[in-house]
Parts: structure tokens; C-alpha cells; sequence
């Protein structure tokens, strides 16, 4: 017998004298409902040792779970935290034997109770299929009945329909109450103004050395460099540094001036040292993936590509605007100062964002 | 001292003091100066003239008989024994084929000669000398781990794995690469490294990031304890070992779960 012909056997239509009892005479010349198939027995319904193998199974999984269990206490009070404790496990490699411990019998104690569950659920517990018929959500045309008259009865005894005053004056104070509620979103914080606009940088700001927190000379700046710089006003050490870093940071990079592409560009620089938003314009990633021969800056999370030579446009990626620059000069000592703050938002775009 | 002191004012005092600073300067002059000045200027020229010879026959077909560079290699005029000692002496030099980026391979030059062509590279134009020993060693690992997340992670990866950038360049691992090469190429910028000259990142530094990466890629020094670190590259190695044996190991789980129980036949 192939399984072409077990198959057709199942679903033929005589095979409806199933356990199902499902409707089965054919209405206006569909085909009837096929049923269930006949309920096969499994080893473990009519051979009491099979089924006595399968409980102990069970059993064995529900214990492996108690003693993991028992296990996890155990490496809890054996096994000392830090890192100095660590042993080499393959293929693992070096573990903390406690986390190690901890992980594989609380993994193990949890996995037991789900394979015994299934596994009482597929060789003891009944698998007999059975057809629960849907009711209708409709109640009998007596409640409906019932139901209706009351509501009736109740709209004439309270005067609903007759004293208009009432009804609108109650319409319009329950309309209102919701007001309340849409009022104190306005506690959600205070409205965005133009942060999204601006950043730190003013005009006459001093470039401050990332590294070392000193204002930056053009002539330490060399070509093929890259160095990272923030407002001379902000300091690691202030309450909102990761706020106002998330939009100040800087990358300054230095050309030979010849191989600046673009004149507006180098105006903006300073002899060819040029300072661009570190910030990714496609979702805000920090960028300076910088690559000192091609000039292109790659940005990591979505490959976006910048190149330095050409005002920073994008050649590669998803990322809608060229980097914003910062017009740079030098003050009367030499150390490199913004001649003014960024023209253009830098970050990702927005919605209200000018451009 | 006393003894000394109390005849300080003796008439031969100041002969004395007199022959002994004499003989102190005759002495040292004798010893150190004409006969050692003399050599290091012959050394160093036998040096300058051995890394021409050197370079002439291994490096000059890409970077011209003079170093003044062709359109297969750049100029090295003014790059200084610093980014020879790197590019040579990691085995990038003499590349094997051009493309996205040179490779750092076998090292097939021995110290004392890429010295010499160090040597001679430099006198092509100043830039960037080969540091001695006690410019990168002594840093302070917590700061450097600061410095690194500044200025390195970013295409060097967090543990220094290293990572891809456009076209088929890359920034290579820094497992295994000497205190000295790691200073060289913080110093030169070699190939698309940007360079991180002293005059915007000090010495100290440079000191500082090399004993943290040194101390990151050390797997005995810093072993991971999380297990399998999976290259330690990021997400994509992670989800592809997730998506692969955690996802495999659920499906298995639902097919087990769902399998037809096996029925007892009928006859």
C-alpha cells in the first residue's frame, strides 16, 4: 500500500463514519463534510507495559528538572562570583564556572518540565480529536423581547427623550470631562523650541582637543589627521555632556587644500583643516570611520559613505544630507575657533527641518 | 667631608680642584668623543648607503629609484623611518599585488636591514623617527581604554578585532601586533589610517592605548568570560550563530513538539 493510496483512503467521504459526527449529508451538491478519520490507537492505548514505559519517561524528565534544580542551588553556594575564578570549558572557552553553573542547570531544570509535558501530552494523555460545535451569540427571541421593553419602560420613567435640557447639559459635561485628561499631557515636558535646529557651537567658541581638553592649534592639526574636538565651554565632567556631545562632537580633519573639491568647502576650513558633524544625517550614528587617502568617511551602522573632499556629500547609503560643516578661522594666538555656529541642523532629518 | 671642608681654604686647593676638573674633561673627552662621533657618522652612512642598496632592488620598481613615487606606489619623501619600520617590518612592505589595501603578511626583511632602509628613507625628507622602547611601554590601561573608545574603536572595533570599511579596505585586527608598530602606525597613519601625530594626541597616550589594546587582545591577561567571544566582532557574527543554532534548536523543538505519535499497527 503507497501513500498515494493511504491518503485518499483518509479523506474519501465514506470515511466520515469517523469519531467526529460532524454533519455529514451533502447540501445542494457541495461535497460533505469529510469528518475526522478514523482514531488509530497508539502503542502506549492498548499495551499497558508501553504505557508504563512512557510514564516512567516522564517521570525520569520531572526528576532531571528536581535534581537541576538542586544542582543550581548547589553551584550557587559552592561556586565563588568574580573574575578571578574562571576554568576553560570547551567548546566554550573561559567561563565564570558559576555563571556557567547557574546557566545550565536552571536551562536544563526548565527545559525538563517542558519535554516531560510534552511528552505525557503525546504518549498518555488522550488524543482523540473532538468537534465543538460554535453556539450562536444571538439570545432567544424571548430575552431580546424582555430586554427591549425594559429599556423602553426606563427611557419614558426618566424623562430622557422629554426633557431636552437635561440630556444636553449631560452630553456636554461628559464631552468635557476628557478635556481634563488631554490638558495634562502638557506635563510630557516642555515643547522641543529649536533644539533640534541648534547645537553648541557659537561664534568665537574655541575648538577643544578631545584627548587632551586643550584648544587646538591649526599647526597640530596634520595632514592626513584625524582628531576629534568639542566646545571649549563643555567638559566631560558637566551634568549634560552626553546631551550636548550627542549633537557638539566634532571631527577635524586636514587636506591638502588642493584636493578639497569643493570651494565653498574650503573657505569654511581654515588652510585646509576642515571640521565636520561627527553625527551620521541618516539616524544620528557618530561617524569617523575616516579613511585619510579616499577622504571618505563610512558610517557603521548603514554604510553611508561621506566624502570629505566634496563638503562632505554622500556617495554611498541611505543618509539624505552632506555632513554639516563648521566654518572655522583662527584667533590672534592661532588656536582654531568657530566663526560661527552650524548653518544647517546636524543629525538626522525631521519633519519641520529647514533646509 | 669635614676633613675636606676644613682645607677648603688651603693655598693648593684650588690647583688641586684645578688638575682634577682638567683630567676629569681631558679623560672623558679621550674616552668618549673623537673615536665614537667618528664611527656613528660611519656607521650611519654605511647604514644610509646598505638601505639605498636595499631599496633599490626591493622597492624601488613601485616607489622610483629615488622614493619619489610612481603611479603604482607613493612618495616616501618626508615619511620618515617610523613608517618604514611599520610598513616593513608587519610585512605590508614590499606588497604583493596592488588593490583596496595591503595585507600584512611574512616579514621577509630581517631588523637590521629594514633599519637600513629605514635609515635611508629618512634621509629623503624628515618625518616621524622609529620610537625607542620607552615611548610606548609604561601606560595606564583604564585611560587608554578611554583614549582607544575615542579615537580607535570606531573602525579598530571595541576589542580591537578590527572591521570592514568601504571598497574592500579594512582596519585589520590588533591581536599579536608589537607596542612598537602599534606607536608606528598611531604616528605615520599608514595606508587609510588616519594618523594621530603627537601634537593632538601626546605620547602619554600613545603609551596608554597601546598597554589597553595590548591588554584587550590578551587572552590570557584578559580572559572573556562570557565564553565564546564569536570573533568578538559585533552583531553580525552573534545573530548569525543566534539565527543558526538557538533558532535551529527551537524548530527542532517544534517539530518534536508537533511529530505524529507514532501508532501501534493494527495487525
Amino acid at each position: 500500500m503507497t501513500s498515494q493510496d493511504n491518503m485518499s483512503e483518509e479523506h474519501l467521504p465514506e470515511a466520515t463514519h469517523g469519531h467526529g459526527g460532524g454533519p455529514v449529508v451533502s447540501k445542494d451538491g457541495y461535497f460533505a463534510d469529510p469528518g475526522l478519520p478514523p482514531h488509530e490507537h497508539r502503542r502506549t492505548d492498548i499495551d499497558e507495559k508501553a504505557a508504563r514505559r512512557a510514564e516512567r519517561q516522564v517521570a525520569t524528565w520531572f526528576l532531571l528538572s528536581m535534581l537541576a534544580t538542586v544542582g543550581f542551588i548547589a553551584s550557587y553556594v559552592i561556586f565563588k562570583p568574580g573574575p578571578t575564578h574562571h576554568v576553560y570549558i570547551w567548546p566554550v572557552g573561559d567561563v565564570s564556572p558559576l555563571n556557567f553553573a547557574l546557566g545550565v542547570t536552571l536551562g536544563i531544570s526548565l527545559f525538563a518540565i517542558g519535554a516531560g509535558a510534552v511528552h505525557w501530552a503525546r504518549t498518555l494523555m488522550s488524543d482523540e480529536e473532538h468537534i465543538a460545535e460554535r453556539h450562536p451569540i444571538e439570545s432567544s427571541p424571548e430575552v431580546r423581547e424582555q430586554v427591549f421593553a425594559d429599556f423602553r419602560q426606563g427611557a419614558k420613567e426618566s424623562g430622557f427623550g422629554r426633557r431636552k435640557l437635561i440630556r444636553n447639559t449631560m452630553i456636554g459635561a461628559m464631552a468635557m470631562v476628557p478635556l481634563s485628561a488631554v490638558v495634562l499631557f502638557r506635563d510630557l515636558g516642555p515643547l522641543p523650541e529649536k533644539k533640534l535646529d541648534t547645537t553648541g557651537w557659537k561664534a568665537g567658541m574655541l575648538l577643544k582637543n578631545m584627548n587632551t581638553g586643550e584648544p587646538i592649534k591649526a599647526s597640530d592639526v596634520q595632514v592626513g589627521s584625524l582628531t576629534f574636538a568639542m566646545p571649549q565651554d563643555l567638559s566631560e565632567d558637566d551634568e549634560d555632556f552626553q546631551v550636548r556631545i550627542a549633537k557638539d562632537a566634532l571631527m577635524l580633519v586636514r587636506l591638502q587644500p588642493g584636493d578639497i573639491k569643493d570651494k565653498n568647502s574650503a573657505a569654511w576650513g581654515y588652510e585646509g583643516v576642515l571640521a565636520f558633524s561627527k553625527i551620521c544625517t541618516h539616524v544620528g550614528c557618530p561617524i569617523s570611520l575616516y579613511e585619510q587617502q579616499t577622504h571618505h568617511v563610512l558610517c557603521p551602522c548603514h554604510q553611508s559613505t561621506f566624502d570629505l573632499s566634496d563638503g562632505a556629500r554622500v556617495i554611498f547609503g541611505p543618509a539624505g544630507h552632506p555632513l554639516p560643516q563648521l566654518q572655522i578661522g583662527v584667533d590672534s594666538t592661532g588656536n582654531l575657533e568657530a566663526l560661527n555656529g552650524f548653518t544647517v541642523p546636524v543629525g538626522p532629518g525631521f519633519w519641520e527641518r529647514s533646509e | 667631608m669635614k676633613k675636606l671642608s676644613a682645607r677648603r681654604r688651603h693655598p693648593l686647593a684650588a690647583l688641586v680642584v684645578l688638575i682634577f676638573a682638567l683630567a676629569a674633561t681631558g679623560g672623558l673627552w679621550a674616552a668618549l668623543a673623537p673615536t665614537s662621533s667618528a664611527s656613528a657618522d660611519a656607521s650611519q652612512s654605511l647604514q644610509v648607503e646598505e638601505g639605498k642598496r636595499l631599496f633599490q632592488v626591493g622597492c624601488a620598481s613601485c616607489h622610483g629609484l629615488n622614493g619619489e613615487g610612481t603611479n603604482l606606489g607613493p612618495s616616501l619623501v618626508g615619511v620618515g623611518s617610523a613608517a618604514v619600520d611599520f610598513q616593513v617590518g608587519t610585512g605590508r612592505m614590499p606588497a604583493q599585488q596592488p588593490g583596496a589595501q595591503v595585507p600584512s603578511k611574512k616579514v621577509i626583511y630581517n631588523q637590521a636591514q629594514i633599519d637600513q632602509m629605514a635609515a635611508y628613507v629618512a634621509t629623503l625628507g624628515s618625518g616621524p623617527v622609529i620610537p625607542t622602547q620607552d615611548q610606548y611601554s609604561g601606560g595606564n590601561v583604564a585611560s587608554g581604554g578611554e583614549l582607544f573608545r575615542t579615537n580607535c574603536a570606531q573602525c579598530h572595533n571595541f576589542a580591537g578585532a578590527g572591521g570592514a570599511l568601504s571598497e574592500g579596505k579594512y582596519a585589520p585586527s590588533l591581536a599579536g601586533v608589537s607596542a612598537k608598530h602599534i606607536y608606528e602606525a598611531m604616528l605615520t597613519g599608514p595606508q587609510n589610517m588616519p594618523s594621530f601625530p603627537n601634537s593632538t594626541m601626546p605620547e602619554q597616550q600613545k603609551k596608554d592605548i597601546i598597554a589597553y589594546v595590548q591588554h584587550a587582545t590578551n587572552s590570557d591577561a584578559n580572559p572573556s568570560y562570557g565564553g565564546m567571544t564569536l570573533g568578538a566582532i559585533g552583531p553580525v557574527s552573534e545573530g548569525l550563530f543566534g539565527w543558526i543554532f538557538a533558532l535551529g534548536a527551537l524548530i527542532g523543538t517544534a517539530i518534536w513538539i508537533a511529530a505524529r505519535t507514532p501508532k501501534a499497527k493494527k495487525s
